[in-house]
C-alpha cells in the first residue's frame, strides 16, 4: 500500500521552472530513493512534502487520503542544509524541537532518554551545541528527526559529516527504522549507499522525473548484456570464430589466465554463449555484469541532457 | 498557535537568562542613578580640613564680624604681626592671610595671601562674607544719609522675580495650570525611550532571524512549524523581552531616586539649618525666609503641573506607541535577517529601513519647540516617524482625532508590513549564497505560497 504519492507536482519560480509535472509514490514501510544532479528539484519536492512550499499544481496524498495541514507531525524531515542553536543546550534543544512536532514534554523526555542512551550520549545532554564536533551535532540531528515516531521519515543526504563508522551506524538505524514500519524517502548523490539501502528510486534531472522503478528492476533495464569471462587456453583469431553478433570490449592476458568483457548484442539467452564459449577454451569464470547504481545514475542524466539540448 | 507559544517561550526565555541581559538590566539603572545623583552628592560634601585665616583689618571694617564655621576659623592680628607674615608667608599656623585695605569701600578689593593656592571654597566663603558687611556698610551709609525711616526694609520689598506662570484653558474654560517646561521633559524622554527600545530590539529580532538562517536550523524548525508562526513568535517573544527590561529599569529608578532623594532630602534640610545658624545678621536670615516659600512653591508646582497634564494618555499613548514602533520595525527587520548572509549585507539593507526612525529623533527638537507645526503633525501621522514624534506632541495636549488618525495609520501600516514581511521572510530564510538586492526581494512577494 502507499502512504505517500505525489500527481503531477508543477512549480515555477519565478520563469524558472524546478518541478514540471513531477510524480512519485512510495509504498509504505519501503525506502524510496529520490536521486538527481544537484539543481534537479528534488529538494523543492522533498519542501513540498513538508508543506514548507505549496506546488503551483498537482495533488498529494498522505495515508490515503490528501495532505492535510497537520500532517507533519507525521513527517521527519532531516534537510540537507541543517543546523542546531549553537549557543543552547544539547537535551533543552532536543527537548523544544520535540515539542515542536507536537510531543508532550513528558513523551519527549523518555523518548530522548531512550535514543540518548542508544547512541551512548547522556554526557553531551548538558553541553552546549557549540561545543559539539560536526559528527556529534548530526547525531542529535538524526535524533531529533526520528524522535516522534513519525510514519514517513525523510532524509536529504544523511551522512554528510559523518565518519564511516557512523555512517553505518545511522545506516543501520534507517533500515531498523524501515523493519519497523516507517517509510522513508531518501535523497543522496552517494550511490553505493542507495544500493544498500533503498528499495525504489526515482530519479529526477532538470525538473523531470527520468526514471522510476524498483531498484533491481532499474539495474536489470540498464544492463548492457555483457560478460566478464575468465578462461585458459590461447584464442587466436577469437573474433572469426565466434561469428557475427558479439563485440569483444577488452582482453587482458596474463602468464596463466585470460580475461574479457565480451558483449553480445542478439537476444541469446546466457546459456547459448556459455555453449558457445565452452567449445573455444576452458571457462574459469563467467559473469554478467550488472550496471552499478552509479553507472545508471551517469547514463541515464548524460543521456536526458543531450536529448534537452537538441 | 500552541507552537507559536513554545516559540516565543524559548526566544524569551533564553535571552532573560542571558547574563549580558541580566547585567545590563541590572546596572544601566544603578549607573544612571550614579550619574545624576553622584556630582550632587560629592558636591554636598563638606571640606573637612581645618584652617585659621590670619586677617588684618586696619579699616576696623569687617572687625569680629566675620564669623567663623566649623572648619574655617579667623584669627585678627595686629599690625605687627601682619608686617611680619607679609614679608615672609609660610603656611602653616595659618593657612592664608587676609588684608583689608583701608580703602576697601571705595575700591571694592581686599588681598587673601598664600603660598598655596587657596580653595574655591574658602576664596568663594570669604569673598561672600567680605561682600555682604561691606553691602550692608554702604546701605547703612545711605540710609543715614537719606534719613528715610524703615529704607532697609522698603528697599528690600523692591526686590522682584517674575515667576510666568503658564495658563492653559481646559476644555470647559477654566484655567488649567500647565508647564511648556514639563511637557518638553516628558515628551523628550519619552520619545527618545521609544526609539532606542525600537532600536535596539529591532536589531535583535534580525540578529535572530539571521542567527536560525545562517545555523542552518530553520528548514528544521519550519518543517514542524509555518514561516509566520516562527517569526511571530520570534517578534513577540522579543518584544516582551523589551518590555521585562523597561519594567525593571522602571522599578528599580524609581526605587533607587525615591530612597536617595529621601536620604539626600534628609541631608540637605541639615544643611539648611547649619547655614541659617552660620549666616548672620537680620538679612541672611531674611533671604533664608524669603527663599522657602518659593521652593515649596515650586515642588508644589511641579505636583500640580504634572497633575494637569493629561497621565493615563500619556501613559496609554507610551505603551501604544512602543509596541506599535517596535511590532512595525521589528517585522520589517526580521524580514531584512531573513534575506541577508552576512552583517554587511544587512546593514546596507538596514540603513533605508532605520532612516525615518533616525530622522524622527533629528526633528525631535524642532517638533518639540513647535508642537502644533506641519512638520510636527505629518510626522506624527507618517506611521514610520510618529512613535517617536507623536510621543513628543502628546503631552503639550493635541486634539483627539489627531491621535486617533496616527494610531489607526499605525495599525493599518503595521498589519500591511507584517504581511509584506511574512512574504520576504519565507522566501528568504531558504535562500542562500546569493546577494540579493531589493529587486529581487520585490520579486518574492509574489511567489505563491
Amino acid at each position: 500500500m502507499e502512504l505517500f504519492q505525489a500527481n503531477n507536482i508543477v512549480k515555477e519560480y519565478a520563469g524558472h521552472v524546478a518541478l514540471s509535472s513531477v510524480s512519485i509514490s512510495v509504498k509504505e514501510a519501503s525506502v524510496f530513493g529520490l536521486l538527481g544532479p544537484n539543481g534537479a528539484g528534488k529538494t523543492t519536492l522533498i519542501r513540498i512534502i513538508n508543506q514548507i512550499t505549496a506546488p503551483d499544481s498537482g495533488e498529494l496524498f498522505f495515508d490515503g487520503r490528501r495532505l492535510k495541514a497537520d500532517d507533519i507531525s507525521q513527517i521527519g524531515y532531516l534537510p540537507e542544509e541543517r543546523g542546531l542553536y549553537k549557543k543552547m543546550k544539547v537535551g533543552e534543544q532536543a527537548l523544544y524541537l520535540a515539542q515542536l512536532k507536537g510531543m508532550s514534554k513528558n513523551d519527549a523526555l523518555k523518548s530522548l532518554k531512550y535514543w540518548f542512551e542508544k547512541f551512548e550520549i547522556q554526557a553531551w545532554w548538558g553541553k552546549k551545541v557549540e561545543e559539539l564536533s560536526k559528527g556529534m551535532a548530526q547525531k542529535v540531528q538524526f535524533i531529533t528527526t526520528v524522535i516522534h515516531k513519525p510514519k514517513l521519515l525523510i532524509f536529504d543526504e544523511p551522512f554528510t559529516g559523518f565518519d564511516p563508522i557512523n555512517t553505518n551506524l545511522i545506516k543501520n538505524e534507517i533500515l531498523e527504522l524501515k523493519k519497523q514500519g516507517t517509510t522513508i524517502i531518501f535523497s543522496t548523490h552517494n550511490m553505493s549507499s542507495v544500493e544498500e539501502i533503498c528499495d525504489h528510486i526515482a530519479l529526477i534531472n532538470q525538473s523531470k522525473k527520468i526514471l522510476d522503478g524498483q531498484i533491481d528492476t532499474v539495474k536489470e533495464k540498464f544492463k548492457t548484456n555483457t560478460f566478464e569471462v575468465v578462461y585458459r587456453g590461447e584464442t587466436p583469431d577469437l573474433h572469426h570464430r565466434l561469428g557475427h553478433g558479439f563485440n569483444i570490449l577488452e582482453q587482458v592476458r596474463t602468464a596463466h589466465l585470460n580475461q574479457m568483457k565480451i558483449q553480445f548484442n542478439n537476444g541469446q539467452s546466457n546459456n547459448e554463449l556459455l555453449k558457445l564459449l565452452m567449445n573455444q577454451f576452458e571457462i574459469v569464470s563467467f559473469k554478467e555484469i550488472i550496471p552499478s547504481m552509479n553507472e545508471v545514475f551517469i547514463h541515464v542524466v548524460e543521456q536526458s541532457n543531450r536529448e534537452n539540448k537538441l | 498557535m500552541n507552537k507559536s507559544l513554545l516559540i516565543l517561550k524559548r526566544e524569551y526565555l533564553t535571552r532573560v537568562k542571558k547574563k549580558s541581559f541580566i547585567i545590563m538590566t541590572l546596572l544601566v539603572p544603578v549607573i544612571m542613578a550614579a550619574l545624576t545623583i553622584l556630582p550632587a552628592y560629592l558636591a554636598t560634601m563638606d571640606d573637612s580640613e581645618e584652617r585659621t585665616i590670619a586677617v588684618y583689618d586696619p579699616t576696623s571694617l569687617i572687625l569680629n564680624k566675620i564669623e567663623s564655621t566649623e572648619f574655617t576659623k579667623f584669627h585678627y592680628i595686629p599690625e605687627q604681626e601682619y608686617n611680619e607674615l607679609n614679608k615672609n608667608f609660610k603656611s602653616g599656623k595659618f593657612y592664608a592671610l587676609l588684608f583689608v585695605p583701608t580703602n576697601i569701600l571705595t575700591t571694592n578689593q581686599a588681598e587673601l595671601i598664600s603660598d598655596k593656592q587657596i580653595t574655591f571654597d574658602i576664596k568663594n566663603l570669604i569673598s561672600d562674607r567680605i561682600e555682604n558687611i561691606i553691602e550692608s556698610e554702604k546701605r547703612q551709609q545711605v540710609i543715614n544719609e537719606t534719613g528715610v525711616p524703615d529704607l532697609e526694609k522698603k528697599l528690600a520689598a523692591t526686590r522682584t522675580r517674575i515667576k510666568l506662570n503658564t495658563i492653559k484653558l481646559g476644555d470647559k474654560g477654566e484655567a488649567v495650570k500647565s508647564s511648556t517646561e514639563m511637557a518638553m521633559a516628558i515628551g523628550y524622554a519619552a520619545g527618545f525611550l521609544i526609539y532606542m527600545f525600537v532600536f535596539i530590539y529591532g536589531t535583535m529580532v534580525m540578529k535572530g532571524v539571521m542567527e536560525e538562517k545562517s545555523s542552518r536550523i530553520v528548514e528544521v524548525i519550519i518543517s514542524s512549524v509555518k514561516p509566520f508562526q516562527l517569526l511571530f513568535g520570534k517578534i513577540i517573544g522579543i518584544g516582551l523581552v523589551g518590555l521585562t527590561q523597561i519594567a525593571i529599569w522602571i522599578v528599580l529608578g524609581t526605587a533607587i531616586i525615591t530612597g536617595v532623594a529621601a536620604y539626600m532630602g534628609q541631608g540637605s534640610a541639615e544643611t539648611a539649618i547649619q547655614a541659617q545658624n552660620i549666616m548672620s545678621g537680620s538679612q541672611a536670615m531674611e533671604q533664608m525666609g524669603a527663599a522657602s516659600p518659593v521652593k515649596e512653591n515650586m515642588v508644589l508646582d511641579i505636583i500640580q503641573m504634572v497633575g494637569n497634564l493629561n497621565i493615563p494618555l500619556i501613559i496609554f499613548a507610551l505603551f501604544f506607541y512602543f509596541i506599535g514602533g517596535f511590532l512595525l520595525y521589528a517585522s520589517l527587520m526580521g524580514a531584512i535577517g531573513s534575506a541577508v548572509d552576512s552583517d554587511e549585507d544587512a546593514q546596507q539593507m538596514m540603513l533605508p529601513v532605520t532612516m525615518p526612525l533616525i530622522f524622527s529623533i533629528i526633528i525631535l527638537f524642532a517638533v518639540a519647540k513647535n508642537p502644533e507645526g506641519p512638520l510636527a503633525f505629518w510626522a506624527s501621522m507618517i506611521p514610520f516617524t510618529s512613535p517617536v514624534t507623536m510621543m513628543v506632541r502628546i503631552p503639550y495636549g493635541i486634539p483627539a482625532w489627531e491621535i486617533l488618525l496616527s494610531m489607526s495609520i499605525l495599525v493599518g501600516t503595521i498589519l500591511g508590513t507584517i504581511w509584506v514581511a511574512g512574504k520576504i521572510y519565507r522566501t528568504g530564510i531558504l535562500m542562500y549564497g546569493k546577494k540579493v538586492t531589493l529587486k529581487e526581494i520585490g520579486k518574492w512577494l509574489f511567489y505563491k505560497n
